[in-house]
């Protein structure tokens, strides 16, 4: 809770906060024995709040729960603990159609995304019908040919089926049925890991030109972290369910404080050899342990080169080590 | 530059990079013409031979079942005297029964109530079991594990048994009903017989229904265009409507195509053993129920109802084959 | 652990099952119409004396409870009224020793041809045997089980008068035999079929023809193994339904079987016999499609326990 009054007090001189997520614990029960049931911890005890305009990147290994983090502030999945405010009011329990305007999300899977029976028109169009945002049919056609056009999409293609489209375009579709609703906030939950690198780039542009246009605010998820670092303002870095490293982009690679961000970012090949070669690089041994049976204390202390006995004890607070920079480690 | 003429290069040109001329898209979009799901489904299964000959025996014994009767110059239950057991001839081309009736006005309204049961019955099913099953699906959890053991329970009891159970507890009062209250005058021609055979297709059968259906459903579920309308606040119902049923339909239709003909053998089955259809309405069943009685005089009254039958259920059989090939998603890929 | 697990839940399920028939009949027979004695030529006195005797005045859970005790016990009571006084269970017995007879006799008949044929068809794809097997099986389970009869009454003993009409004579035992396997080897011969194409494309199958394994090591030691797999899985409702299905062929032949004590029970409004005879079935269903869904399991080891 010490961590949330900082952020508030520092956020008061950069801009203003739109989007805050309290202590949010996400548990799934998974039947493991006869009768026994043992909690899947994917989001654990995690903070952070995101500024109107920015983008906030989070990246990890696959199984870390950031796609579970991002559905969960969507409350797409239900929370189990915490608190998640939007423009300084809770989400929680209340009817979530009217947050359903001013939150999105755009999804990984190109392919799955798309219902595959229903026309780019009406896919787009859905948002207007659920929400009533449109009175009549042309005004609903004309706000779709508007959007189809705002992603860089043909206007023709408007009564194809999504089979019809490759993976770029299919992407650009799932943007615009997520803009459709004019949202504030938009979860991007790896928009680009399933496309080729040269449409990667195609879309990443979109989505910045995007956020300047329609003065949108980003959670991007990706485990790419080149990519990150390229979109992102500041980035956290999620291990096992816990935030482990929360700092601006540019900070984080520099000066990176938590081994397991060190670990990952040796692991970023550099395209000059000689830069490569005098680089010291940091092996990240071991398997990541399973989420349902984590080690106790420190979540990483199993693959941490700096691991104490003491590490066993508690888990690491996320706390503010220089201004703007968090990290959870009990060797800081 | 000096290409060896070993080199695997190929030649290349300035001209090759020149952006390509609007014509050439336009060319590409005629050649895309959309291709939906069904029409996509049609053209697999018009070129299905079996299955569209299959599709024509279906429409003309629709015809000689809906529209014959009308054309004939007997009813089914007129007894036309001095016509009493004749064999096939111009008057009578499928003869008569041992009472004067014409035969083959009879083996109309029999295959009539034969494709009634089968197309009524798998309406029910397709009703009962795709909501059960999607409501099951849809909310999982506990709420899906209590169902789905009632369809384990309910999938143990044979039918057959309850069907003829049930027909001999209902058929008294529903007889009242019929006879007294006038709104239900029409249901006392199709008799408590069929009405029993649909009740129990609406209680039994649909738990088949309900399992595909919820296999589906949680198939469906976890894909991402789910979670997708629900970010944009979509309700269940318009859920269930918009994006799982129209997903599972195809095979939904196919496995009711397949059902059709399971309740025409349950129909004809009790009809032969005597409490389906009431007399003097004809069933298929009945009728050759009466004609094996005279079999050794008689053995061509056997024959007419009795091909008939296995000739609606083998149309349906290879028709429903048909579809769900031309349905099955697994071939669209 | 898994399996003892998937073993044990099957093994509650068939029992809440047959608990849940055993409640369904009950309460059904009892809202039938009538009472067993009403169609005898007895006085008013008389029918209530026998309705006393048979505890049919007491409340319906008394009834009810009093049934279940005895059923554990394996006590169905006696018949009111077709064979009047002798024990349900001696009759079910009795007549289904019969049924039994016939059906075993139908079930191997119908395993041997149906997965015999399967095979022929499967092997022979798109070839004039294939196409032979296609149109027979297609027509097989296009038949209801009377029109089977009837063909082979005109057939066989109407025009060539080689075999007899009545189940007592000898030889009488195989028109009744056919009609019930009829249904059965069609469809185990088309389920056959389509199992035996599957396995066939399978690329472990051309692994062993590069191998160097003869076609025959390839077709009947390793195809046809893992083909007869889905196949198992339709026995048990198979044979559940040739043993219990006999109702239009026993009566058709006259065959003095448990199908036909059935009809005639009901018919009679014999209330005990229709609730022992359709638990006595229901019980045996559940056992069969128990057995079958667990030796499915320990053959095939890709299924998942849920």
């Amino acid at each position: 809770m010490a961590n949330t009054v900082v952020q508030n007090q520092q956020t008061a001189e950069k801009g203003e906060v739109l989007l805050e997520v309290r202590n949010l614990k996400k548990y799934f029960q998974v039947r493991t024995g006869f009768v026994k049931k043992t909690d899947l911890k994917a989001v654990d005890d995690v903070s952070f709040f995101i500024r109107r305009g920015e983008t906030l990147g989070i990246v990890g290994e696959s199984g870390c729960g950031k796609t579970t983090l991002g559905r969960t502030i969507l409350r797409l999945e239900e929370p189990t603990a915490g608190d998640i405010l939007y423009e300084g009011q809770s989400i929680l329990g209340k009817d979530m159609k009217e947050y359903r305007k001013k939150m999105q999300i755009v999804f990984q899977d190109p392919y799955a995304s798309l219902d595959p029976r229903k026309t780019v028109g009406d896919i787009i169009g859905e948002a207007m019908d659920i929400q009533k945002l449109c009175s009549s049919k042309e005004e609903r056609r004309d706000r779709i040919l508007e959007l189809m056009r705002l992603v860089g999409l043909n206007t023709e293609f408007y009564n194809r089926f999504p089979h019809e489209f490759s993976g770029g375009q299919r992407q650009r579709i799932g943007i615009a049925r997520a803009l459709a609703v004019r949202p504030g906030f938009i979860v991007c939950d790896e928009p680009v890991s399933a496309l080729d690198v040269s449409i990667q780039a195609q879309i990443i542009n979109m989505l910045e030109e995007l956020q300047e246009t329609q003065k949108l605010t980003y959670l991007f998820i990706a485990h790419d972290l080149a990519i990150v670092k390229h979109i992102s303002s500041r980035i956290g870095v999620m291990y096992l369910g816990h935030m482990v490293e929360l700092t601006d982009s540019s900070e984080l690679y520099s000066n990176p404080l938590h081994p397991y961000t060190q670990m990952l970012l040796s692991a970023i090949p550099i395209a000059n050899p000689d830069v490569s070669a005098a680089r010291k690089r940091i092996r990240l041994e071991g398997e990541i342990p399973s989420p349902l049976s984590p080690p106790s204390g420190c979540p990483f202390r199993t693959r941490c080169p700096k691991a104490s006995p003491g590490c066993a004890g508690r888990v690491p607070p996320l706390k503010e080590v220089s201004t703007g920079h968090y990290a959870a480690c009990h060797n800081l | 530059m000096k290409i060896s003429a070993l080199s695997m290069q190929n030649k290349i040109s300035p001209d090759d990079f020149a952006p390509l001329g609007s014509d050439f898209f336009g060319e590409e979009s005629l050649n895309t013409e959309e291709v939906g799901y069904w029409k996509a489904s049609w053209q697999r299964l018009k070129a299905n031979k079996i299955a569209m000959f299959a599709l024509v025996i279906i429409v003309v014994l629709m015809f000689f079942a809906f529209i014959g009767p009308m054309l004939s110059p007997y009813t089914y239950d007129q007894q036309v005297r001095g016509d009493e057991g004749m064999w096939p001839c111009l008057k009578h081309p499928f003869g008569t029964d041992r009472i004067g009736r014409d035969l083959l006005v009879r083996c109309m309204i029999g295959t009539r109530i034969s494709m009634l049961v089968g197309i009524v019955s798998a309406v029910i099913v397709m009703i009962v079991g795709s909501i059960y099953g999607s409501i099951s699906g849809l909310i999982g959890g506990k709420v899906d594990i209590a169902m789905m053991r009632l369809v384990d329970i309910v999938y143990s009891i044979p039918e057959i048994l309850l069907i003829v159970v049930i027909k001999m507890i209902i058929s008294d009062p529903l007889d009242t009903l019929i006879n007294t209250v006038p709104a239900f005058y029409g249901l006392r021609r199709i008799g408590s017989g069929l009405i029993a055979i649909f009740l129990v297709y609406g209680c039994l059968y649909w738990v088949g229904m309900a399992r595909i259906v919820r296999g589906q459903i949680l198939q469906l579920k976890n894909l991402e265009y789910v979670t997708a309308a629900n970010a944009l606040g979509c309700s269940r119902s318009r859920m269930i409507r918009e994006h799982l049923l129209p997903n599972c339909i195809g095979q939904l239709i196919a496995t009711v195509m397949l059902q059709i003909p399971s309740a025409i053998f349950t129909e004809a089955f009790l009809s032969y053993i005597g409490i389906g259809v009431a007399a003097p309405m004809a069933s298929l069943g009945s009728l050759t129920s009466e004609a094996l009685n005279g079999i050794n005089s008689n053995p061509y009254r056997v024959v007419f109802p009795a091909i008939l039958i296995s000739l609606i259920i083998l149309s349906f059989n290879l028709f429903g084959d048909g579809l769900r090939d031309a349905l099955d998603p697994k071939m669209k890929k | 652990m898994q399996l003892s697990r998937y073993i044990i839940k099957r093994i509650l399920l068939a029992i809440v099952s047959i608990f849940a028939i055993v409640t369904i009949t009950f309460f059904l027979m009892n809202l039938m119409p009538g009472d067993p004695f009403m169609s005898e030529k007895a006085t008013e006195e008389s029918r209530q004396k026998l309705i006393e005797k048979y505890g049919l005045d007491q409340p319906i859970y008394i009834q009810y409870e009093k049934y279940l005790k005895n059923l554990v016990k394996g006590d169905m009571g006696t018949s009111y009224v077709l064979q009047k006084g002798r024990e349900v269970r001696t009759i079910i017995f009795e007549s289904f020793s019969v049924s039994m007879k016939l059906g075993v006799r139908a079930l191997i008949l119908a395993v041997i041809a149906g997965i015999t044929l399967g095979c022929i068809a499967g092997l022979t794809k798109d070839r004039l045997p294939d196409g032979l097997v296609r149109i027979f099986s297609s027509i097989g389970i296009s038949m209801p089980s009377y029109v089977v009869a009837a063909i082979l009454m005109i057939v066989l003993a109407v025009s060539w008068n080689i075999l007899p009409l009545n189940y007592n004579k000898p030889g009488g035992w195989i028109m009744p035999m056919l009609t019930l396997a009829t249904y059965p080897t069609c469809y185990l011969t088309r389920l056959t079929r389509a199992s035996i194409l599957e396995v066939m494309n399978q690329d472990y199958l051309r692994t062993e023809r590069a191998k160097g394994m003869s076609e025959f090591v390839v077709v009947f030691v390793h195809a046809l193994k893992n083909s007869l797999i889905p196949v198992i899985t339709y026995l048990g409702p198979l044979t559940a339904s040739i043993l219990t299905g006999g109702f239009v062929a026993e009566s058709v032949f006259s065959v003095p079987g448990l199908g036909r004590y059935f009809v005639s029970s009901i018919s009679g409004r014999d209330y005990t016999m229709i609730m022992g005879i359709t638990i006595f079935y229901s019980t045996l269903i559940v056992i069969m499609n128990l057995v079958c869904d667990i030796l499915y399991k320990i053959v095939d080891p890709r299924i998942s326990f849920e």
